[in-house]
């Protein structure tokens, strides 16, 4: 089974504001309040870990899920993510430009779009 | 030999919202008395402006002014397009024109936009709120179609200067912000004060039972000001930018909800 990679989309803005992450495309200025899942995605989507690590590291450490499902959630979400076109998906890594992921703001929760 | 050219008298005014001036040009003597009544009090003597426009006026073509707007760039020139006018801008030369017939609401847009836009880099916006200063501060009431803008405008008391009951100017300065008073106009089709002040707070409007003012978290504040800035370009890098810069006014400026009965009573809450 091949594997899925994330990587953020660098023309989409984001903050973490009061303990929420919110994004807003560039492309057609819609706001994004992101979920918590949605948030771990945004945050983890560096273009080298892949989605099965991520959901591994930091969904089902601190969750009391169920693997599967929690991956095929996650995947679910990434694609919605995507055709918004705040992610970027590849089933190979995806190259970003030297300190792109620098440390970012931490700890967003909350509701949705 | 009999001439063949006329040469026509160039008419110009200077229009001068948020400090920004911008000269107007037409030919046309009519349309300039028309914008010097429609712009009383922002039209300023003939000193350098940031931006001139020359004014080519055509046919009315019959197309509702709030079809859509088109705002995009290109090689560092900005096209507006809406049913009812054209107009071309260059931040480089400073200069523009633009095609309308001889109305008012066409170029009230078109700077409507142009401010949006040098704004944007600027870390200030337009936002959809009604404002006023009271004691020395500025105060906006942000709010949806009926909400309250024009009802909480009309409330104000004789002490309060109001600068908008439909659209703020929000600039960016060293240490906070200031609201610019504004020509353009909502229901109350009043014209704000020429005056400026920093703004103390953002209050949403809500209509209730009694007079209060209650803290929101700062997300909510976020997306409220963000729902209520004007932007109408479609440029990703603008768009970042007001984004971030909502987020930076939001962390100086507090946010608050007032819920109001609509009546003269709550300004008692106000300044």
């Amino acid at each position: 089974m091949s594997r899925l990679y994330l990587a953020r989309n660098p023309k989409v803005a984001a903050r973490s504001i009061g303990g929420e992450m919110m994004i807003m495309s560039g492309h057609d200025s819609t706001l994004f309040t992101l979920n918590q899942t949605a948030a771990i995605l945004w945050q983890s989507a560096d273009g080298s870990t892949p989605l099965d690590e991520i959901v591994d590291r930091r969904i089902c450490a601190e969750f009391d899920v169920d693997r599967s499902e929690a991956l095929q959630d996650a995947e679910s979400l990434a694609r919605e993510l995507a055709g918004h076109q705040i992610l970027q998906l590849s089933e190979a890594p995806i190259p970003q430009p030297a300190g792109h992921y620098a440390a970012k703001p931490a700890g967003p929760t909350g509701g949705s779009r | 030999m009999s001439e063949l050219t006329t040469e026509v008298e160039r008419l110009s005014l200077v229009i001068e919202i948020g400090g920004m001036p911008v000269r107007v040009n037409t030919t046309e003597p009519s349309f300039l008395a028309m914008l010097q009544n429609r712009y009383a009090g922002y039209v300023t003597g003939s000193q350098p402006a940031e931006i001139d426009f020359d004014i080519e006026l055509i046919r009315p073509s019959g197309v509702e002014p709030d079809a859509d707007v088109s705002v995009t760039q290109r090689n560092g020139r900005w096209t507006l397009t809406r049913g009812d006018f054209r107009a071309e801008w260059s931040p480089a030369s400073r200069s523009g024109w633009i095609r309308q017939s001889a109305n008012p609401y066409s170029i009230d847009a078109v700077l409507r936009i142009v401010h949006t836009l040098v704004l944007a880099r600027q870390g200030g916006f337009l936002m959809h709120s009604a404002s006023a200063i009271r004691n020395g501060e500025a105060f906006l009431f942000a709010g949806v179609s009926g909400a309250g803008k024009t009802t909480i405008s009309r409330l104000a008391p004789s002490d309060a200067t109001l600068l908008t009951d439909e659209i703020s100017y929000v600039r960016k300065q060293r240490d906070g912000y200031i609201a610019y008073g504004t020509p353009f106009t909502g229901e109350l089709a009043k014209l704000g004060e020429n005056v400026s002040a920093p703004i103390a707070a953002v209050y949403l409007l809500a209509k209730g039972p009694e007079n209060r003012i209650d803290p929101i978290d700062p997300g909510e504040a976020a997306r409220s000001i963000l729902a209520n800035v004007l932007f109408f370009a479609e440029d990703e890098e603008l768009v970042q930018s007001i984004f971030h810069s909502a987020f930076e006014f939001v962390s100086r400026v507090p946010v608050l909800r007032l819920t109001f009965v609509p009546d003269a009573r709550v300004w008692e809450l106000i300044g």
